[in-house]
């Protein structure tokens, strides 16, 4: 069943056209990759489906579960499925790790009418959880990524993921800045989410992130479109020959 | 400017009024005279006004424009509404004091728990003996106002060595309408004492009132204390308050005053460094919305050597309200190693909302550090975006970058019943947020 539905999507930022016409569609259960060179329009798309203001949908639409996903808040959107992972996560000072995976966990519990959770069973969760990806108790009681290496921050991302258990998850360039070993443990965080139910679009600009997320599909953007779609195979064959031929191509 | 121009016919309105209260205002022939002075020094003064520059940014004759009459002692049903809200207002374990529209009110206080730890009186019954407590020096027209009018207050003694087992709760209610209250409290803090001092500022139910007060304090050497204030009055009140603060040797001193409430309010402070080797950490949160006016004005004076002070002063400001903050460090000759420094930050939260800051630095010593800083701003938006994105609706996401903002200033306070108090009320102006 189609998850996610991208149609004809052409994005406006500060009235330059990012996006010309993307089409996308991405079925539960499957990983897609999204790749393409800098300036081709992947990060704008993630930033698109989670609402990220600033961005002027002049025409096209996306569905979510079938429901149209543009005329959704981003808090509306995340309580329905969405997850995007940032690229470049912020820092909160202020604002306990802890505290704010509570409170953001119980309001997307609430949008959706589903009880809070008790204290116990949230500590309970966030233990095991942070446990299998390798953080430390006390970085939960630092402020959201204050003071994180990378590879902490991109940790704590993919936390928030397997507890909020998303629907859709976006993974935008989540191997930036990171060295070998960060990437391999965030990215066995991210393949034990893999499940029949859950779909992920993991954008990036490097084939290095593939080899430990493996794609059922891979896309090739440029120039604000989908170029190209193919299975894992194309991952490498980009790698081999680079984006050249299909900036021409668009 | 001549006498006649600052006697406005507001200041006029004034002399009405104490002429009409004096009959009430408690102490002796002694007294009397003493509140005339000062009386006398208001009249000459009038309302403080823009020209007079510690009152530049809060023009009292603009703002306020009269001062109204005295606040009638207040009856049953009034004890009855204050004793509701001391149920409402009082911290867990603390021991209570209430003065209620100005006035003590035995009933609703803890006296004889408190006198096993400290001496207790009320402004009205040191009066019948002396008139101590109501003279002034300052030239400052509210506070020679409240030298004039002050009506009752507390009393405390906190021997030399005491160590208080549970926080000291001050509850200022208000329950009459449209009328003022004059308090004047002195707490003196003994050698070596531990003590925990909060003075909470609340509405029963009351509207439109005045209230003026001031604090006279002095911390003996080696104490360790910590005096908190919390201003959460009714949203059309005035609250004009001035702390006097002496603070011996090597003490440690932590204030924190945080304005939740209020129409028009300052808080004046004159903090006076008098014993080498202390440190004094003066916090402070506005929080102001509508159109509320909130000025927190300090003075910290190194009056010896090797002293530290410390000053973070957070405003988070909406709609069309308007943030006050001044502070002035006073390093004298002799004052040498003294480290002063202060840091304010406003958080701007409408297009409409202001924020003045005034730091002022007077150093006369040659060996000292001393810094101010001072930043003003909106709610970052990808921090927004990001908790958004994690599912928090646009209000409870702010309300959370909010709370870590003044959190720098409320984290000093280390008691964990008294900050989830702090907490409580800050909590409750993000819910009154539009």
């Amino acid at each position: 069943m189609a998850l996610l539905e991208v149609k004809d999507l052409k994005v406006r930022v500060e009235e330059r056209e990012i996006l010309h016409g993307l089409t996308l569609t991405v079925n539960e259960g499957e990983v897609h990759a999204i790749m393409g060179p800098n300036g081709s329009g992947k990060s704008t798309l993630s930033h698109v489906i989670a609402g990220k203001p600033g961005y002027e949908v002049t025409d096209g639409q996306i569905l979510f579960k079938g429901e149209d996903l543009l005329e959704m808040s981003p808090d509306e959107r995340a309580a329905k499925g969405v997850f995007l992972a940032f690229q470049y996560p912020v820092e909160i000072p202020g604002v306990a790790t802890m505290n704010f995976l509570r409170t953001a966990l119980n309001a997307q519990r609430k949008a959706r009418g589903e009880s809070e959770y008790s204290t116990p069973d949230f500590l309970k969760k966030v233990r095991e959880v942070s446990k299998s990806l390798n953080i430390p108790q006390d970085m939960l009681k630092r402020g959201v990524n204050v003071g994180f290496s990378g590879g902490e921050k991109k940790r704590n991302e993919v936390l928030q993921m397997a507890l909020f258990e998303p629907s859709l998850c976006i993974l935008d360039e989540m191997d930036s800045g990171l060295d070998i070993d960060a990437l391999r443990i965030a990215a066995d965080g991210v393949n034990a989410l893999r499940s029949p139910k859950r779909a992920m679009v993991v954008i990036t600009h490097y084939q290095r992130l593939l080899n430990y997320i493996v794609p059922d599909v891979v896309h090739v953007m440029s120039k604000g479109r989908v170029v190209k779609s193919g299975g894992k195979e194309l991952a490498l064959e980009l790698e081999a020959s680079g984006y050249a031929q299909f900036e021409d191509a668009a | 400017m001549n006498v006649a121009v600052a006697k406005t016919g507001k200041g006029r309105a004034v002399s009405d009024l104490f002429t009409s209260a004096e009959g009430r205002l408690p102490g002796s022939t002694a007294v009397t005279a003493v509140r005339r002075e000062a009386f006398e020094t208001y009249e000459r003064l009038g309302l403080p006004h823009r020209r007079i520059e510690e009152w530049k940014y809060t023009d009292l004759r603009a703002l306020v424009g009269e001062v109204l009459p005295l606040a009638a002692a207040p009856d049953a049903a009034a004890l009855k509404r204050a004793a509701d809200a001391v149920k409402t207002h009082a911290i867990a374990g603390a021991r209570k004091l209430v003065l209620v529209d100005g006035v003590f009110a035995a009933d609703l206080s803890d006296v004889k728990a408190l006198a096993s730890e400290a001496g207790f009186k009320t402004l009205r019954e040191t009066l019948e003996k002396d008139a101590g407590l109501l003279k002034t020096t300052s030239t400052d027209a509210v506070i020679a106002l409240n030298a004039a009018m002050a009506t009752d207050g507390v009393v405390l003694d906190i021997a030399d060595g005491a160590q208080l087992s549970a926080p000291i709760q001050i509850i200022h209610i208000a329950t009459a309408a449209a009328a003022s209250a004059f308090t004047r409290s002195q707490v003196t803090i003994g050698k070596g004492a531990h003590a925990t001092i909060v003075e909470s500022f609340v509405a029963a139910g009351s509207k439109a009132y005045q209230v003026n007060d001031a604090v006279i304090v002095s911390v003996g050497d080696d104490a360790d204390v910590a005096h908190i204030r919390l201003m959460d009055d009714a949203p059309d009140a005035v609250n004009l308050t001035s702390h006097f603060v002496t603070v011996g040797a090597n003490v440690k001193l932590k204030f924190f005053n945080m304005t939740t409430g209020a129409a028009v309010s300052r808080l004046q402070g004159f903090i006076t460094l008098a014993g080498e080797g202390s440190e004094l950490f003066a916090n402070g949160v506005n929080l102001l919305q509508k159109t509320e006016h909130g000025d927190t004005t300090l003075v910290v004076d190194h009056a010896v050597p090797n002293c530290v002070s410390r000053e973070i002063f957070r405003a988070v400001i909406d709609d069309r309200a308007h943030s006050v903050f001044q502070g002035r460090i006073i390093v004298r000759p002799d004052a040498q190693k003294t480290d002063g420094k202060m840091m304010t930050r406003a958080l701007l939260l409408s297009d409409e909302a202001e924020a003045d800051n005034k730091p002022e630095l007077e150093i006369f010593a040659d060996d000292v550090s001393c810094g101010h800083g001072a930043t003003a701003g909106a709610l970052d938006d990808s921090l927004l975006f990001y908790l958004k994105a994690r599912g928090l609706p646009e209000k409870q996401a702010q309300a959370l970058l909010i709370q870590a903002f003044v959190g720098e200033a409320i984290e000093q306070i280390a008691d964990d019943s008294l900050r989830e108090h702090v907490i409580g009320i800050a909590e409750r102006w993000l819910e009154r947020r539009s």
